[in-house]
């Protein structure tokens, strides 16, 4: 479990792979923007593409459409490689969502019956399936009406329909809620895990918002400066990121620095500046470690200053006393900043706070599992 | 002014000789016409080619478009009466002093507007749209149909830009039309002869006739552009 994940799946993919990126390398001016060793989109699942701006992500989706001329490497569909010549083709196996919704000018009908008439199905054969997608997508009494006129959140669905209605093998999308608000947003998430599950169309889907890509992928790719530096499950990468850019992402707040001091029956002892943290690893006495902590996995407790034990009775193994130094309000939760010798962040909900009495400056007691820590080993 | 303005017009319809003032706007609008079609031939796949590609010595190539879109009607008519004469590198044709050598001329005058606007026109839509098409199946022509779909109404604007430049051009069609009637006299070439001769009534005639030529052309090409998108599906 927390044994070094290998950085990329390589070798036999379970699934039948759909699309397969090899030794792939876009140059932009001198400098090399994306670098893929090799990745494998399995059909019928759904990959969740994630990373901070700039990490190369748009830039891989559009590889994989084969949108951009690769400097290097090759890219596969079926085993078939693709180059000039089978490049059409293949584009007509895919459907690709943009982060917006890029409408024609012309009527919604037209817009989303283009791919079809691209594919030469004439007008009246498209009808009755464009009709059916914009249904699905809750868009049908747009049908008839000037593109132009239609807000953000229907021309998404728009957009998400002139995708779909082509019944791709493979379903490429790039924020696709990027331009929507919240609410639709929410809205739209919903209606796309349906039609995911419900084709079983394989996916790759571009985002930022890592709950989007927890709920609707399959397995999830963390890319960092162009490079992907982790593939697994969402469970996994959030428990175990592979190095600490990764851990950063995936919202690891809490990252501290230390020395494995003893290692007993799974259990390693790891010393952060004077303080002991104990995780669940094999990693043995006298190992360099970054020890990752996620704020909700931190419970938090309000310390009696006068009270002389401050331990309490939980399975928790790490018990830390600290002073608040800093809480900042992300909407239903209050974000805590502890320092316990160490700094540490928790994440409680704002009820509890209140409860506690919790304010900067209090003194708390800071529990969490040593199963929630996750040691990454680090050079020397 | 009312009264000269008045009177052009009457010596138009009366002295000028109907015969004669049609087969001049004909030939105007004629040989307009049919150079600003080439020039659209020419300006319009150029232009979208080079808008859609990147080499290296592109923005030169902009630079040198755009400078031809100020390219002085009179220095044209030069080159082109340079090649066309009877001893020049392209005599043996026997062009010189004839429609053709005025649209040739026109040509040269119209195909950097045309070029340069259509650049512009396709520069202006939205990059990604271009691999939103290819994205969802679109082949190179059906991508470039539908791109110059988008832009249909800056692309309008270079056409009429196109004829604009060359209805309104006197110093080319005078050099190598040689403004000789019932053969290469056009509106613009009349109105400087009639000028000449002193007979300003005719000269305004002559100039109110080139503006409702032009009015009229572009008020054809204003309409289709602003006529909204069309209901019916046009993707292809």
């Amino acid at each position: 479990m927390t044994a070094r994940e290998p950085a990329v799946a390589r070798g036999p993919v379970t699934a039948a792979t759909l699309v397969e990126l090899r030794d792939a390398v876009v140059v932009r001016g001198a400098r090399p923007v994306l670098t893929i060793d090799h990745l494998a989109i399995a059909d019928g699942a759904t990959l969740a593409l994630v990373g901070p701006n700039g990490a190369g992500k748009s830039t891989l989706l559009l590889a994989l459409a084969s949108l951009i001329r690769l400097g290097r490497g090759a890219i596969s569909f079926r085993g078939m490689p693709i180059g000039r010549g089978t490049e059409l083709a293949y584009r007509r196996h895919i459907g690709l969502v943009l982060p917006d919704p890029l409408l024609l000018d012309t009527t919604v009908f037209a817009n989303v019956a283009a791919g079809l008439r691209f594919r030469g199905v004439t007008s009246a054969s498209a009808r009755p399936r464009v009709t059916e997608w914009l249904e699905r997508l809750g868009v049908a009494h747009l049908h008839d009406r000037p593109a132009r006129q239609i807000s953000s959140g229907e021309a998404q669905r728009v957009s998400l329909a002139r995708a779909l209605v082509l019944e791709p093998e493979l379903l490429l999308l790039d924020e696709p809620f990027a331009s929507v608000d919240a609410a639709t947003r929410a809205r739209l998430l919903d209606d796309l895990e349906g039609v995911l599950r419900e084709t079983h169309v394989a996916c790759v889907i571009v985002t930022h918002d890592l709950d989007e890509a927890v709920r609707l992928g399959d397995r999830m790719a963390v890319m960092v400066a162009g490079r992907i530096r982790q593939v697994d499950t969402p469970e996994r990468v959030l428990a175990s990121p592979f190095d600490e850019d990764v851990a950063a992402f995936v919202g690891a707040e809490t990252r501290l620095a230390g020395r494995v001091v003893s290692s007993e029956e799974g259990v390693a002892v790891v010393d952060v500046g004077g303080s002991q943290v104990e995780a669940v690893s094999a990693l043995p006495p006298g190992r360099a470690v970054l020890c990752c902590l996620r704020p909700e996995d931190v419970t938090l407790w309000s310390v009696d200053p006068g009270a002389v034990p401050t331990k309490v009775v939980s399975s928790a193994r790490n018990q830390l006393t600290g002073r608040v130094s800093r809480m900042v309000g992300q909407g239903s939760l209050v974000r805590v900043s502890i320092d316990c010798g160490a700094p540490l962040v928790a994440s409680i909900t704002r009820a509890s706070a209140a409860d506690m009495g919790l304010a900067e400056g209090a003194t708390v007691l800071a529990t969490f599992k040593a199963s929630a820590v996750h040691l990454i080993p680090l050079a020397g | 002014m009312i009264g000269s303005l008045a009177d052009g017009v009457q010596q138009l319809l009366a002295g000028l000789g109907g015969a004669d003032l049609v087969e001049i706007t004909l030939l105007s609008l004629g040989v307009s016409g049919l150079a600003t079609a080439i020039s659209l031939l020419i300006g319009l796949p150029l232009g979208t080619w080079l808008a859609l590609s990147r080499f290296r010595s592109r923005g030169l190539v902009l630079s040198v478009v755009n400078t031809g879109m100020a390219l002085p009607p009179v220095v044209v008519g030069l080159f082109v009466a340079f090649l066309l004469w009877r001893s020049g590198p392209l005599g043996d044709l026997g062009l010189i002093y004839s429609p053709s050598a005025m649209v040739i001329a026109e040509v040269v005058i119209a195909t950097p507007v045309i070029l340069g606007l259509t650049v512009a026109a396709l520069g202006q839509l939205d990059p990604r749209l271009r691999l939103q098409l290819m994205g969802l199946g679109a082949s190179r022509w059906q991508t470039v149909w539908w791109l110059w779909r988008e832009a249909r109404l800056p692309l309008l604007a270079a056409l009429m830009a196109g004829f604009g430049s060359v209805i309104s051009e006197v110093g080319a069609a005078m050099m190598v039309g040689g403004n000789i009637l019932h053969q290469t006299r056009v509106l613009t070439t009349a109105i400087v002869v009639e000028v000449g001769r002193g007979e300003f009534e005719k000269a305004v005639g002559l100039g109110i006739v080139l503006l409702a030529l032009a009015f009229a052309v572009n008020g054809i090409l204003t309409w289709a552009q602003q006529r909204g998108p069309g209901r019916q599906d046009a993707s292809r």
